[in-house]
């Protein structure tokens, strides 16, 4: 497997604040890898640098072999690098068929443009409608975005980020402001749709529950740097992620404590 | 819907009865048609843009452009049609709209609206010096024949009506197309959240570029026609109140329909031109009062009564 993604020694300062420091990550082909970290920890910071919203003091970002470093998320995403919001960032007053219309219109409109569009001969606008189904938002179709419940605007979300053919697809934190009980449902219908079409997923998340269930590889962040970088299960038990990540107190303090 | 067929149907049943209604129409009525048609092309321009999220205090810069296109036109370059006038005005309007559209592009709400009304008034400001041009005084238009049809006799005398139907349609057909294709579908996703547009790989700045020379080039067609039935240009086409005009008919008849600033701008005239006779000192009034209405009943512009109607019904 090769790297699709990597950035080398990338470093963000917003004056005195470092926001990332000398992060050195890969991420290989056709996996799904996860993104763990505490507030601040940098995690939207590492994705804003990534897709080009934000220009890094230093270091550099590849991918498939191209140094894409400052290049505007507009071209980033042609390239086939997308991502979904926390906080869902969508059409409000566009129907949510409409919001799935534009992205595939986009791609429509620049087949050559977009790097491994599979859109075929499909129409864009019956692309919408299987896509709505695929994501169980059928339902929605004729309503304006806005009236959405949260679960369902996080899916549209995804699915927006989805329909404009990704490579890889970088998830910011898709199960927060879902309730708690949906959350495996959720994740469960949104990596099975992407999954289908053998796209990589690199995803930020807050749940640990989410993170061993659905990643094979998982990256720890604190206070701007990477801290682990592994297989999920290593980097779950390792000592420092346990400690500054997760928030449980290593054993011997948990026995010095009270 | 936009871009349906029964929209296209819808407008061709609206351009025949236009037609048909021509030889009844008593001269100052085809006239106010007239003007309303070309006051509805430079609304429809402004629909585009509010659709994008834009509003521009300043189609007077591209109305008046297209108007002075016709007079110059036809005074210096020999070019009598109408029909060929119009087109140029159209285009005049676009090519200032493609160079000032590389700086308006970049701006929003509050400053594109400045912006823009800052440019109306220096080509008033220039007009006005203009002593070639007539300075505040204007000159003259003079129609010789449309379509190859002398103005003066017969089928011509309806020519430049006929015109300003004609032109009227093909925009109101072609914008209609516009607004469903996958490009016209990303102003108002531009105007929703202009981050994801470009996280879906388009350019918000060449979306709002696009929309801002086709709205141009339409205000430019309106200001031909303007041109050519009043027959007479002046500096006041660039002037900030005509371009509040062009905003208050485009509130007036709201975003949701090719048809609507048609409507709007017929009824803005019919409205201007009663209480300019009823109300000579307080006509001004009458209209503030109007706008008050329609913001306060209609927020959605007058075409939303069809469409409530229609709601309702369902």
């Amino acid at each position: 497997m090769s790297a699709i993604l990597e950035s080398r020694g990338l470093t963000k300062t917003f004056g005195a604040v470092t926001a990332a420091r000398d992060i050195s990550v890969a991420i290989e082909e056709d996996t799904v890898v996860g993104l763990i970290g505490g507030n601040g920890a940098g995690k939207t910071t590492f994705l804003n640098l990534v897709t080009g919203y934000l220009k890094p003091t230093s270091g550099t970002v590849w991918f498939d072999g191209r140094d894409i470093t400052g290049v505007a998320s507009r071209r980033i995403t042609r390239m086939g690098i997308c991502r979904s919001f926390q906080i869902p960032q969508i059409f409000e007053s566009l129907t949510t068929w409409e919001n799935l219309l534009v992205g595939l219109g986009i791609v429509a409109m620049g087949r050559k443009a977009f790097v491994g569009s599979h859109l075929g001969s499909a129409r864009p606008e019956q692309v919408a409608d299987e896509m709505l189904e695929r994501f169980h938002l059928g339902a929605y179709r004729d309503e304006p975005a806005s009236v959405l419940p949260e679960g369902m605007r996080k899916l549209l979300d995804i699915a927006m980020a989805l329909a404009v053919k990704p490579r890889i697809l970088l998830l910011d934190e898709p199960t927060s402001g879902v309730s708690a009980d949906e959350k495996f449902a959720l994740m469960d219908l949104v990596l099975t749709a992407i999954r289908a079409e053998r796209v990589t997923v690199l995803f930020v998340e807050h749940d640990m529950d989410i993170v061993r269930r659905y990643t094979q590889r998982l990256l720890a962040f604190y206070d701007g740097r990477v801290i682990a970088d592994g297989e999920t299960a290593e980097v779950l038990a390792n000592a420092e992620v346990r400690k500054l990540v997760v928030g449980e107190p290593a054993a011997e303090e948990q026995e010095g404590a009270c | 819907m936009i871009g349906s067929r029964r929209n296209f149907v819808g407008l061709g049943i609206a351009l025949l009865a236009l037609g048909l209604a021509a030889p009844l129409m008593p001269r100052w009525l085809l006239s106010l048609v007239t003007i309303a048609l070309g006051q509805g092309l430079v609304a429809l321009g402004l629909l585009l843009l509010m659709r994008a999220g834009l509003v521009s205090f300043g189609q007077g810069l591209y109305f008046a452009t297209g108007a002075y296109a016709v007079g110059l036109a036809s005074e210096r370059l020999g070019l009598k049609d109408a029909a060929l006038q119009v087109l140029l005005g159209g285009l005049a309007a676009a090519a200032m709209a493609a160079v000032l559209g590389l700086l308006l592009a970049r701006y929003r709400a509050i400053f594109f609206a400045m912006l823009s009304l800052a440019f109306s008034m220096i080509l008033y400001g220039i007009l006005v010096k203009s002593a070639a041009l007539g300075s505040t005084d204007g000159f003259g238009v003079t129609v010789h024949s449309v379509f190859g049809l002398d103005a003066r006799e017969g089928l011509g005398r309806y020519g430049v009506y006929g015109l300003s139907a004609l032109s009227a349609f093909a925009a109101a057909v072609g914008i209609d197309r516009f607004l469903g294709s996958y490009l016209g579908r990303l102003g108002p996703a531009v105007r929703d959240n202009e981050l994801r547009v470009e996280y879906m790989g388009a350019s918000v700045h060449g979306v709002v570029y696009v929309n801002l020379v086709l709205a141009a080039g339409l205000a430019g067609v309106g200001g031909a026609l303007t041109a050519l039935e009043v027959g007479h240009i002046d500096p006041e086409m660039a002037y900030w109140t005509t371009s509040g005009e062009f905003v208050f008919v485009a509130i007036l008849s709201g975003t949701s329909s090719v048809a609507a600033p048609f409507l709007g701008a017929f009824l803005l005239v019919l409205l201007r031109s009663y209480a300019k006779q009823h109300a000579p000192n307080t006509w001004q009034l009458v209209m503030g009062a109007t706008m008050l209405a329609v913001i306060l009943f209609l927020p959605e512009g007058l075409w939303s009564i069809f469409r409530s109607r229609k709601r309702r019904a369902a």
